[in-house]
């Protein structure tokens, strides 16, 4: 049986790339090493029903089609429109996002990735105050304090602990976790908490004064502090900060807890102030704890397109960038779109839902290998092959570390890249015809 | 009735399921709320028995699940759908909406649960 090996999960920024695939018939059988999540990833397109064919909604209902006509409608819907948006692209190689980005150029779109509702705010941070920050193998190897905060491993990123972080027997970490502190910060005891040192149970919404008071104690200030932050004895904050100065080598990875709550992008650039101020008593870095497997990826490909990482519009033939006003979130609120396309995504699941009635009202396109939420407003479906299994492509892992994809089986699937390269030729031709007829 | 702060996030049956969504096994992943023991006690709700929860941005009909560990003024749904029925789309100017932190009212309820597809439907104005 051949048995496919390093091949890459394309799960989660993870991007763990020691998988052992068996192949039988063009069907993989069995994946090796791989978590709860990458194993559901894997085979998921041998486990879970496919959109089979391209559809187009006619009367309310979705009909099948050709590719062709899916694409050609899809092109006629974003040339029709004066404000369209795309968004999502994170679950797709860089190849493909490079050809979302162009399309976007095409048609003087908006283009946002999945970062909108995950790190959106830590790349904010990093604008107004820096990330200092390295690759995952850099703490792996020197960090004897592990801090998760505002993030649950075991639950989002299974291997981390083991890969990289916690367990990761390190060049000066040779006996894992024996020579770690590790520390939880998170309003719940959450399940990578059970084997934290010290877990902070702050209440919600307050990690911007933790890390204020963190500040305070590193920078020598502590005497200013009252009795309770954030919900904490200042016993325990003295506790953590000590833990902190104590460190060899600290690293904070940090997710949703720092950007979706109180304080938003405020939190993200406090914790890089938080890190500069360590960096003046020992070493310290921070790493922002990705979710989509590629999301680090388009950051990376619409910053050399555009020179900015998301939220990038298009309608003044130029790239602008304002997240909190071309973000999509923000525009589909203010119910500015007048047409959607989005691919490798899933914004009907993942939109709270004043965003998501919009999304009802206006032509949609969805480029996807599943049926979702998505499905339910989308008036254009048009089904895409599983990149890191039915194609190959480039991908970003969370600390910016290009990965290949492999391709594991064949498929009659186009994929991301050939849809939207597709869909660019028809842009362009019907453009072209518009440009003639308004020329004669 | 209990007043009550809602988080959202991820959990590993709701990622193991993200490419099925119209599974039932994604909707056991995402559609309920989990509680402390103390907070089902005072909602006199058993486990896998309906609740309403209700934040200033909508409501929505999940079953309880317990979590010992969660504190008193806090319970949670795994991001999705349901979860996304009722948190805080406003973006504080800086793309990201509340997902996090939301005041909530957890009642005990006899309506059903809807559907993924039941539930975007809803969303048709």
């Amino acid at each position: 049986m051949p048995v496919i090996k390093d091949v890459v999960c394309t799960l989660c920024g993870c991007l763990c790339d020691d998988l052992e695939v068996t192949v039988e018939n063009n069907k993989i059988t069995k994946v090796g090493k791989a978590c709860k999540l990458g194993r559901a990833k894997t085979m998921g397109p041998f486990l879970h029903e496919r959109i089979e064919k391209p559809m187009i909604r006619k009367n309310g209902e979705l009909e099948e089609c050709s590719y062709d006509e899916a694409i050609t409608k899809a092109a006629e819907i974003l040339v029709a429109a004066k404000r369209p948006m795309s968004y999502g692209w994170c679950s797709t190689s860089c190849e493909a996002i490079e050809k979302a980005v162009l399309l976007a150029e095409e048609t003087g779109s908006l283009i946002d990735s999945t970062a909108n509702v995950c790190h959106g705010p830590s790349a904010l941070a990093a604008q107004e105050k820096g990330a200092p920050t390295c690759s995952l193998g850099t703490p792996k190897n020197y960090a004897d304090l592990i801090i998760f905060w505002g993030c649950n491993p075991v639950h989002a990123h299974p291997r981390h602990q083991t890969r990289y972080s916690t367990m990761a027997k390190g060049a000066f970490t040779p006996n894992g976790k024996k020579d770690k502190k590790m520390v939880v910060v998170d309003p719940r005891n959450t399940d990578t908490a059970k084997k934290a040192d010290l877990l902070l149970q702050l209440k919600p919404g307050t990690d911007y004064v933790l890390i204020e008071a963190l500040r305070a104690i590193v920078n020598g200030h502590e005497d200013v502090l009252p009795d309770e932050i954030a919900g904490l004895p200042k016993a325990k904050v003295l506790e953590f900060a000590e833990m902190c100065k104590a460190a060899k080598f600290g690293v904070l990875y940090f997710g949703m807890g720092i950007t979706q709550t109180r304080g938003r992008y405020k939190s993200g650039d406090n914790v890089s102030s938080l890190i500069s101020d360590l960096n003046q008593i020992t070493k310290f870095v921070m790493i922002g704890m990705r979710g989509h497997y590629n999301v680090t990826g388009f950051g990376q490909v619409a910053a050399w397109e555009t020179g900015f990482p998301m939220a990038i519009d298009f309608s003044r033939g130029y790239p602008y960038y304002n997240p909190g006003e071309t973000g999509t979130n923000d525009v589909l609120m203010r119910r500015e779109v007048d047409a959607f396309i989005t691919g490798a995504a899933d914004p009907g699941a993942h939109f709270p839902q004043e965003s998501i009635k919009h999304l009802f009202k206006i032509p949609a396109i969805q480029v996807d290998g599943y049926a979702n939420p998505t499905t339910e407003f989308s008036d254009v479906v048009i089904p895409a092959a599983i990149a890191g299994v039915e194609c190959d492509g480039t991908a970003y892992r969370m600390d910016c570390q290009p990965i290949r994809l492999k391709k594991l089986v064949e498929t009659t699937f186009k994929s991301d890249e050939e849809i939207l390269t597709e869909i660019i030729a028809k842009v362009r031709e019907l453009k072209g015809a518009e440009g003639a007829k308004g020329g004669a | 009735m209990i007043e009550t702060i809602l988080i959202s996030g991820r959990t590993i049956d709701q990622g193991a399921t993200l490419e099925e969504k119209t599974s039932q096994a994604y909707f056991d992943a995402a559609a309920y709320c989990e509680l402390n023991e103390g907070n089902l006690e005072a909602l006199g709700v058993s486990v896998d028995q309906n609740v309403k929860v209700a934040t200033a941005h909508g409501t929505v009909v999940v079953p309880a699940k317990i979590d010992k560990r969660l504190p008193d003024d806090i319970v949670f749904i795994p991001m999705g759908p349901w979860a996304n029925a009722i948190v805080d789309p406003d973006t504080c100017g800086c793309g990201m909406p509340g997902f996090k932190g939301i005041p909530a009212k957890v009642e005990a309820t006899t309506e059903a649960v809807l559907s993924m597809k039941e539930l975007m439907a809803t969303y048709k104005e």
